[in-house]
């Protein structure tokens, strides 16, 4: 009998030895080159500009309202997140109420509620309340200096209070992620502790970080989300900088999926097996232009400029990667419309154009970067871009300097910066604020908003209060459409590429889908 | 002697305080601002005021520059403004990480350099000296970043033998040396950055070898009947000073960290550290990094200069 035991618990002990083995072994990895040159900060809003919410931020947390990933075929809009729903109040159009999802609980297992919510906000508006963090407030400031007060209206419901009417306020609650009260606090509201230990409701949890290195995420097995829970154990993050690097680490077998792969390394790449997505986002390659002190206040050198482009040379330059950019936005957006301007390569009209504004020939200094984020290949496309409209009679310098002196040029806008014309800045046009609205609103204008140029179109600026007060989806789309429309009739920028994102991933990596967006979702990928 | 270790250490104060001040000044007058980072593309005029109060960036830049070194003298570097984590966790984990990638490429590249540059040096004129000659000039002319690109595309791409990127499959934190899994991910970076310490140090040895065979005491030692071996002995001895100086140099140099070669191969050493920071304007992080790899500059060449005297008591100091 005894020794029957001892046989039936040392079979039980290999047996769950080996079962531990093979469950460690089998442990599905997901390993990710990131362009950025360290990790995104994990206490709620990332650094690294969008790559750090895409890899960081809706990851380990959630917003009110999350974007819809789930599809490529159009682009991505928002969705219900931790709200479940919203509505303006039908008596007060400054006051919006929010229904709370129920039922979430933060990886360190205390419960979510309207509380979290406002002293989230207190964290990034409040300098007095001891959660406050003065980088976290200059990070997500631009999206929540609306409001102005958060009321809790029952466990699970509150009401946002905005400074004036904005039917556009929920997507400006998507990039604005909840972190979790229990945990800072128990942390005694320590932001170096909270890093390293950091709690939200996101589809995973933090693991494992070694700075400047590697973030390793688990997945989170009680996701409330139960069609996001990852399809593979671990998440993997890794800051590769280099482009070279990342695809020779691809090719070595050392990740598995890659973010922009320059364009020469593709055909490499698709040689050995690996997987090229693209897809067309929001994202504009393009230069805002001055509208008050040089050629370009002129509609016609506008024009003329944006004739002169032959961007089909721009797109077989990027062997393919591009969408040709003829709008603000790329043709897939819903309010894309149908300007009456299509700038189609015409050298000739584009030189007539600026023989009848009487500048010809026509010097314009355009300020370029030589890398950052996503600027693509600024020095071989801002050279091919002098050499066509030199071609036309315009006569292009460039002032070349590194991307941070470029944010430096772009901030304070044209009023510091008068002798540039135009200044080469990729944006992001993730939504509709972002895609038309700041660039040519007057009540933008820099340093105190995006309007680099100082744009000033009264007409313009009607249609943009309409759509603010347009709280009818319809209706508001229709606003937006006949916004772009004018932008594009007026060209307030020099169109000329939206990127459609490269990215590559090993044979073995399945199920990523490319949402349309600067956002993507890693939890539905396999690897095998 | 232990005087002079102390003036030269006292010398160093000065040094430090300038290196300091130009790299703060330098930061300042380069176009671009620490805050970029930190701030939305679209931050208000408001917030970027009031960011730069939360930083101290609002203060006269003399009174930022002392609030700064006091600090350092009681060994706080600070927080980086780009991560917010403190500076010095940061720094010393960088600064080991290159210093062993340094002490593997000194110890591969002075060893080679070293006895390549004595044979070619005692054969001078020969065929191979000409053949050392060249691998020296090769070593010195091929740039190491193209040499980094082409060894990842030939070991990790193409064979699939070495890692093209990284410290240990796990990140620095668990990096062990002894373990092949580990350490082959220090290969490819450590030749990349012997190469041009191999190419000067050969040269240089080459040179003093060579001078030194030339002189009068040679002969002497042959018309004493010395062996070509002992006579060799005295001609390295004779040589050493300059060959020294010059490797304390290139010790120097790879202590820097490489921002090319520790990108290329993501190796999270000082290089890395500095690119980083330059791109960022993290002032907190170049300020620090610079700082003591200034000191650890002065300290080598304090060390060398020791050396020398001990090698060769003519240099003897006062």
């Amino acid at each position: 009998m005894r020794t029957i035991r001892t046989l039936a618990s040392a079979l039980a002990v290999s047996t769950g030895l080996a079962i531990a083995a093979t469950s460690a072994s089998a442990e599905s990895v997901l390993r990710v080159a990131m362009t950025a040159g360290d990790i995104p900060v994990t206490i709620g809003q990332p650094d690294q500009g969008f790559e750090g919410y895409r890899f960081v931020g809706y990851n380990l947390y959630d917003g009110l309202v999350l974007w819809d990933l789930s599809q490529g075929d159009t682009a991505a809009d928002i969705k219900p997140g931790l709200a479940t729903s919203w509505e303006i109040d039908p008596n007060d159009d400054k006051r919006w109420i929010f229904k709370l999802r129920e039922g979430v609980k933060w990886h360190d297992g205390c419960d979510f509620t309207a509380e979290d919510v406002a002293w989230n906000f207190a964290r990034v508006s409040d300098e007095s309340a001891p959660q406050f963090n003065a980088k976290q407030f200059a990070a997500i400031r631009n999206r929540t200096g609306i409001i102005d007060k958060v009321e809790i209206l029952g466990d699970h419901e509150v009401a946002f209070i905005t400074s004036q009417p904005d039917a556009l306020f929920p997507y400006q609650l998507s990039y604005w992620f909840m972190i979790s009260r229990c945990k800072l606090t128990e942390l005694g509201n320590d932001y170096e502790k909270y890093a390293v230990d950091p709690s939200g409701t996101g589809p995973y949890k933090f693991d494992a970080f070694v700075p400047q290195e590697r973030l390793e995420l688990v997945k989170n097995e009680d996701y409330w989300d139960e069609t996001r829970i990852p399809k593979h154990d671990r998440l993997v993050l890794i800051p590769m900088p280099e482009a070279t690097t990342r695809a020779a680490a691809l090719l070595s077998g050392q990740v598995d999926f890659v973010e922009a792969p320059s364009p020469d390394t593709i055909p490499r790449l698709e040689s050995a097996g690996m997987q090229i997505v693209t897809a067309p986002y929001p994202h504009n390659w393009s230069y805002q232009l001055n509208f008050v002190d040089g050629p370009f206040k002129d509609v016609k050198v506008r024009r003329a400029a944006n004739y002169a482009l032959n961007r089909s040379e721009m797109k077989a330059l990027l062997g393919g990667f591009m969408e040709e950019g003829y709008g603000v936005v790329p043709a897939s957006t819903p309010y894309y419309g149908n300007p009456m301007f299509k700038y189609e390569y015409d050298p000739e009209k584009a030189t007539a154009l600026l023989k009848e504004a009487g500048c010809y020939p026509c010097e314009i200094t355009l300020a370029i970067s030589t890398s950052g984020s996503g600027q693509m290949q600024p020095l071989p496309m801002n050279e091919l871009v002098k050499s066509q409209l030199d071609a036309v009679g315009f006569e292009t310098n460039l002032d070349v300097m590194d991307w941070n002196a470029l944010l430096d040029v772009g901030r304070p806008g044209r009023e510091k910066n008068p002798e540039i014309d135009g200044i080469n800045i990729s944006r992001a046009l993730q939504d509709p604020f972002s895609a038309l609205i700041r660039h040519v609103y007057s009540k933008q204008h820099a340093p105190k908003g995006s309007n680099w140029g100082h744009y000033s179109n009264p007409e313009v600026d009607a249609v943009i209060d309409e759509i603010y007060s347009s709280f009818d989806p319809t209706v508001r789309m229709e606003k937006l459409t006949k916004l772009h429309e004018m932008m594009v009739d007026d060209a307030v920028k020099l169109m000329v590429a939206h990127d459609v994102n490269p990215r590559a991933l090993a044979p073995n990596v399945k199920g990523f889908v490319q949402a349309q967006s600067w956002f993507q979702d890693l939890t539905p990928i396999v690897v095998e | 002697m232990t005087a002079y270790i102390l003036r030269r250490l006292l010398y160093a104060i000065p040094i430090a305080l300038g290196v300091s001040i130009v790299c703060f000044a330098l930061v300042y007058i380069a176009p671009g601002d620490p805050l970029q980072t930190i701030l939305p593309e679209d931050a208000s005029a408001e917030t970027i005021e009031m960011v730069k109060k939360a930083y101290g960036f609002d203060k006269p830049i003399p009174v930022q520059y002392a609030i700064w070194l006091g600090k350092v003298l009681t060994g706080d570097f600070g927080l980086s403004i780009a991560t917010g984590r403190a500076v010095t966790d940061d720094l010393f984990k960088a600064l080991g990480n290159t210093m062993l990638l340094a002490t593997g490429a000194v110890v591969v590249a002075f060893s080679l350099a070293f006895v390549m540059g004595l044979v070619a040096g005692y054969h001078a004129g020969g065929p191979i000296d000409r053949g050392v000659t060249g691998i020296a000039v090769i070593g010195v002319s091929i740039p190491n970043y193209w040499l980094g690109i082409v060894m990842v595309i030939i070991f990790a791409v193409e064979l699939n033998v070495l890692p093209a990127t990284g410290m240990g499959p796990r990140g620095s934190d668990t990096f062990n040396f002894w373990e092949w899994d580990h350490f082959r991910h220090l290969l490819m970076p450590l030749v990349t950055l012997s190469m041009i310490p191999i190419g000067i140090i050969t040269r240089t040895t080459r040179a003093a070898v060579a001078e030194v065979l030339n002189q009068d005491f040679v002969e002497t030692l042959r018309a004493k009947g010395l062996s070509e071996f002992e006579i060799l002995l005295h001609v390295v001895k004779n040589a050493m000073p300059q060959v020294l100086a010059v490797m304390g140099l290139q010790f120097g140099y790879l202590m820097g960290g490489s921002i090319l070669v520790e990108t290329i191969f993501t190796w999270p050493g000082t290089g890395f550290l500095l690119n980083k920071a330059i791109l960022t304007r993290d002032l907190p992080v170049l300020q620090g990094t610079i700082l003591i790899l200034a000191m650890i500059f002065v300290a080598t060449n304090l060390v060398i200069d020791l050396l020398q005297t001990m090698v060769d008591p003519r240099l003897k100091r006062s």
